[in-house]
């Protein structure tokens, strides 16, 4: 074949484009393939396609989507640490004459990856997962208001992670930070495909974060509960609503920059370039105005499940209800109004960043209402120290060093010192660790049983969390230490020696945290192998207070046989506390939407055309471009998007539940 | 501490919110417009587009930067327009959370367009001054 | 403060805490505000369109500026046909509200027509541009013009894919209730992209021959 045919096939993807001369690549590849290998052969032995094809991939139930996005999440997660653990190991070595075990090439990826994979691929599917799941539980509703779009929003999600997957077997990653920063992400100084992946991962994942916001806010508004005014929905639940006002109006601002850093690299366009009249601060700019609101997207929704956890292991209700409501309102605006604090270094000036910096500081007020509240909450409570309960003191203890330390860089005189230092990567790790993860492992541990019908074991439970809090802190505080020394971050290589023995000790904290990451797994396997014995017959194993316990662990497919009716905040305590009895007869027939495949192709579609623009495969992306027109087009003509589940097998599960409720109470 | 929301004061809160649902019409988004409201907004941005056009055009006022204010001045008045005849928004529409929206996404955009344009502005003169001796000297003081 | 609420004796006699005789929701119920959220954040990338115009809009890079490209008599009939396209649209869903299915197609192929004069006017614009060597890679003038107007642009090939695409479910199926919401979510498309346009004609063209 000639070159030109060749080149119009397949674009600029050659044999080369594989790196099979980086022997730790080529190492991950095979060990990627054999474990791909053996779980496809798992799935094929057992005869387990056809199952997950129709219950789970298509499915548009919002819990089993809520529980793909937490897969997900937690796959990514793997992939993430292990670029993690990496960059320790490689920062630990690499002292004077030894060069450590990563070429620049290579840690330039991996520090890029990292970052990228653990903000949009695991901390944002955590989240959306969660508030998935538990919001349309927690109002009361049967499934959210575009179920559809939402099984679509998660495949978009996927499709972009497995772009970000492709990139580490077939060509690199970009090498530029998470954030791409122009003019090193422009075309002069990246020409390679890696800043390409990194577009089309977000843009791809993009659409279905925002197309999930804009779901959950439709769902928040219009499908709560009788009875359940704005200032009667669980505070859980107005975290996801304010979450998702900043999703939808986050989003698109990186959209647009994303768009026009692509056309300088495809089109040849002067946005960002240091040519042509274009300004690369302008990147820095448009990117924080999406990049701070984010930062915000990610935490709001766990400050939600720390009131959640709070209040129910404290068995009070949660102090200052009122207060923290407005608090999200308040930050919902003020999120927006701090994006240059993140680049005071620029060259702004004296009135622009006092105006910022001030800003910055007032923002941290409301946050620390909430602390307060917390505690206050915490206050005379009869505190039960389960899992998630535990994982919420940790994150108070945590987190609010991690605030401290971020008022400190608010200061703009400050932040000249500290701009760029691993003090910043030990500031922002204190409060994504601290707060999203820690969150998110509360919650895991909080709605599990919800979700699966049994508590996660919490022997092991403990094992992690021990290991992730105390690997934290020794992985992290050094950082602190190397940051006020005047570390950089994104270092590979040290000359000082002097400074080794603080990155050892990360390195410790690193692998700590590695075994948090393992017992984590441990314990899911450990709860379902012996899921009989932690079984949650009752469907509400905390002593719950919100709506989602009212009905059965796990839920069935329509929630709630028949929509509660909504008296107070905490609508399952109310209802506990006057003996509300479920109704036992009477039940009708419950409308229900049709799964559909169409997400799964639409996304599949949309990773052919961002595998082709990467590559330069211009027909392809032609190709798959019409297909994704095409399908979303076809799939408007289907109006026979419902069923019903019949009276009869409603009646059945609600049969089934009242008798295991009674078993239970015997038992008890 | 704040008292425990009293549940029974309730009942005729429950049914406003439980009337929520069947009072959205499907079509509840969108208030409908009448031919004469939608030959009014016609008529309207017909002017308020005829006007900023013909003054920049015909040039009859000497000074731009009036000009300019009056041209954004019209477009304000236009997209209102715009908003009320043939967006059909009002306080109602889905119980006033379209407005509400709305408001919200025009603070953003003015937060985000103002603040990008101050603060590209303010870098622009200390980062790139004018290639003299003199201002980058003063440039250097103030820094 | 102690957990418990205080409750007063009988009162769960008063209160239902299921709601035992629920009356079906219509489907699509969240529709236009789904919908509305949708433009909303649409809004906001115009708005980081609009910020680059803001900032790039001066940098000529030595090449033209807007003054020698824009030609205003163009732009003016080209905001007629997105006007004249928008009282169509309306037409079209007064007709539709009166259940005139013929009316409110032959509103709707009209509207089209205006769309995709719309857009042959701007591509003529555009290879004009393009032929006098003023193409989107000459300045950040240009490249935050193109994108800007281009985007805007974009939009409206989809509405009138969209539009098609409806036209033919209207006569397939008629002006049925999901049509309608269907229609509804168009119209605030189509009038949506009008409110961007004002933006555009206002603050890129005629400020741009101004500056």
């Amino acid at each position: 074949m000639s070159d030109t045919l060749l080149k119009t096939i397949f674009g600029r993807l050659t044999l080369e484009s594989f790196p099979i001369h980086e022997p730790i690549i080529l190492g991950t590849f095979i060990a990627v393939m054999l474990g791909g290998i053996a779980l496809v052969g798992a799935i094929t032995y057992f005869k387990l396609w056809k199952w997950l094809w129709t219950e789970w991939f298509t499915s548009v139930d919002h819990k089993k989507v809520g529980i793909m996005y937490m897969v997900l999440g937690t796959v990514m997660l793997l992939r993430g640490f292990s670029d993690a653990i990496m960059m320790r190991a490689q920062q630990a070595m690499a002292f004077g004459a030894n060069e450590g075990y990563l070429n620049a090439h290579h840690y330039d990826q991996v520090f890029t990856a990292h970052g990228v994979i653990m903000i949009f691929f695991v901390a944002m599917p955590f989240v959306t997962g969660i508030m998935n799941y538990v919001v349309p539980l927690q109002i009361g509703a049967r499934d959210v208001s575009f179920p559809f779009l939402n099984n679509f929003s998660f495949w978009m999600t996927a499709a972009g992670a497995v772009i970000v997957m492709a990139s580490l077997f077939v060509g690199e990653f970009a090498r530029t930070g998470w954030l791409a920063m122009a003019p090193l992400s422009g075309l002069d100084y990246s020409p390679d495909v890696g800043v390409d992946y990194y577009v089309w991962a977000l843009q791809i994942a993009g659409v279905g974060t925002l197309l999930s916001g804009v779901n959950l806010i439709a769902t928040i508004v219009k499908m709560r509960a009788p009875g359940m005014t704005m200032f009667k929905m669980p505070i859980f639940t107005w975290s996801a609503l304010v979450t998702n006002v900043l999703i939808v109006a986050a989003f698109p601002v990186l959209t647009a920059v994303l768009a026009m850093l692509s056309l300088d690299r495809y089109v040849g366009t002067h946005f960002f370039t240091n040519t042509g009249g274009g300004n690369p601060m302008m990147y820095v700019n448009m990117i924080w105005i999406w990049g701070h609101p984010e930062v915000y997207i990610l935490i709001l929704p766990l400050f939600g499940v720390f009131s959640e956890v709070t209040s129910t292991f404290s068995g009070k209700r949660l102090f200052g209800y009122t207060s923290m409501v407005y608090a999200l309102l308040v930050i919902c605006i003020l999120a927006y109004l701090v994006w240059l604090h993140h680049f005071f270094t620029m060259g702004s000036g004296a009135s622009v960043n006092s105006f910022f910096g001030i800003t910055t500081m007032i923002i941290s007020i409301p946050t620390g209402a909430k602390i307060f509240n917390w505690l206050f909450t915490m206050y005379k409570g009869r505190i039960r120290f389960e899992l998630p309960m535990m994982w919420t003191v940790a994150f108070m203890l945590t987190f609010v060093v991690g605030g401290m330390t971020g008022v400190l860089l608010a200061v703009p005189p400050a932040d000249f010192q500290l701009h760029n230092s691993l003090f910043l990567v030990a500031h922002f790790h204190n409060v994504i660790i601290g707060g999203v993860l820690f969150g998110a492992f509360a919650a895991i541990n909080y709605w599990f049983p919800k979700a699966f019908g049994f508590k996660l074991d919490p022997w092991w439970g403990k094992v992690s969390f021990w290991s992730w809090v105390v690997g934290f802190w020794v992985a992290f505080m050094p950082l602190y230490v190397l940051g006020l020394m005047g570390v950089t971050r994104r270092l590979r290589h040290f000359d000082d020696p002097s400074l080794q023995i603080w990155f050892i000790i990360a390195a410790v904290g690193a692998a700590m945290i590695a075994v948090g990451i393992a017992a984590f797994l441990i314990q899911i396997y450990v709860s379902f192998r012996d899921r009989e014995r932690l079984r949650d017959w009752t469907g509400d194993p905390w002593d719950g207070r919100s709506l989602e316990w009212a009905t059965s662990s796990p839920p069935p497919a329509y929630n709630f046989a028949f929509t509660p009716v909504i008296h107070d905040l905490d609508a399952y305590y109310d209802m506990k506390s006057r003996n509300a009895e479920r109704p036992l007869t009477g039940f009708r027939d419950i409308h229900m939407p049709k799964n559909t495949g169409t997400g799964v192709v639409l996304a599949g579609l949309s990773v052919a055309f961002g595998l082709s623009m990467i590559w330069y495969m211009w027909w392809l992306s032609a190709l798959s471009f019409a297909g994704i027109l095409a399908v979303s087009i076809f799939h408007t003509f289907n109006y026979d998007r419902d069923f019903h589940i019949h009276a009869d097998e409603v009646e059945r599960t609600e049969e089934e539940r009242t008798r295991i409720l009674a078993n239970a109470a015997a038992g008890a | 501490m704040s008292a425990p929301t009293n549940q029974h004061q309730a009942v005729e809160m429950e049914r406003d919110a439980h009337d929520r649902g069947s009072s959205d019409h499907v079509d509840g988004g969108a208030a409908h417009g009448s031919r004469s409201s939608y030959v009014t907004g016609f008529v309207l941005s017909v002017i308020l587009t005829a006007i900023p056009f013909g003054l920049v055009m015909s040039g009859v006022i000497g000074d731009k930067s009036v000009v300019a204010g009056i041209c954004m001045a019209l477009a304000i008045v236009q997209i209102v327009v715009h908003m009320i005849y043939f967006l059909h928004m009002n306080r109602k529409s889905e119980a006033g959370w379209t407005l509400m929206s709305l408001i919200f996404t025009v603070i953003i955009v003015v937060i985000a367009l103002t603040g990008s344009l101050w603060v590209m502005f303010h870098m622009n003169q200390n980062m790139m001054p004018p290639m003299n001796p003199a201002s980058a000297a003063e440039m250097s003081d103030q820094m | 403060m102690t957990s418990t609420t205080d409750v007063p004796p009988g009162a769960h006699n008063a209160v239902t805490f299921y709601d035992t005789d629920p009356h079906e929701h219509p489907p699509g119920q969240s529709t236009m505000l789904g919908f509305w959220l949708y433009l909303m954040s649409d809004c906001l990338i115009f708005a980081m369109l609009f910020a680059a115009w803001g900032v790039f809009g001066g940098s000529y890079a030595g090449g033209p500026r807007p003054s020698e490209l824009f030609e205003l008599p163009l732009v003016a009939v080209n905001t007629a046909m997105l006007l004249f396209s928008s009282i169509t649209y309306g037409f079209a869903m007064l007709a539709a509200d009166e259940k005139k299915q013929g009316a409110t197609l032959g509103w709707l192929a009209i509207t089209g027509v205006f769309g995709l004069c719309f857009l042959g006017i701007e591509l003529y614009e555009f290879s004009n541009l393009i032929a006098e060597g003023a193409g989107p890679w000459r300045s950040a003038f240009l490249s935050s013009f193109f994108t800007l107007v281009g985007t805007h642009g974009l939009h409206v090939t989809f509405g009138i894919i969209w539009l098609v695409t409806l036209m033919v479910q209207v006569s397939r199926k008629g002006l049925i209730d999901a049509n309608m919401r269907r229609l509804q979510c168009l119209s605030l498309f189509w009038h949506f992209l009008d409110v961007i346009w004002i933006g555009v004609f206002t603050f890129v063209y005629l400020l741009g021959v101004l500056r």
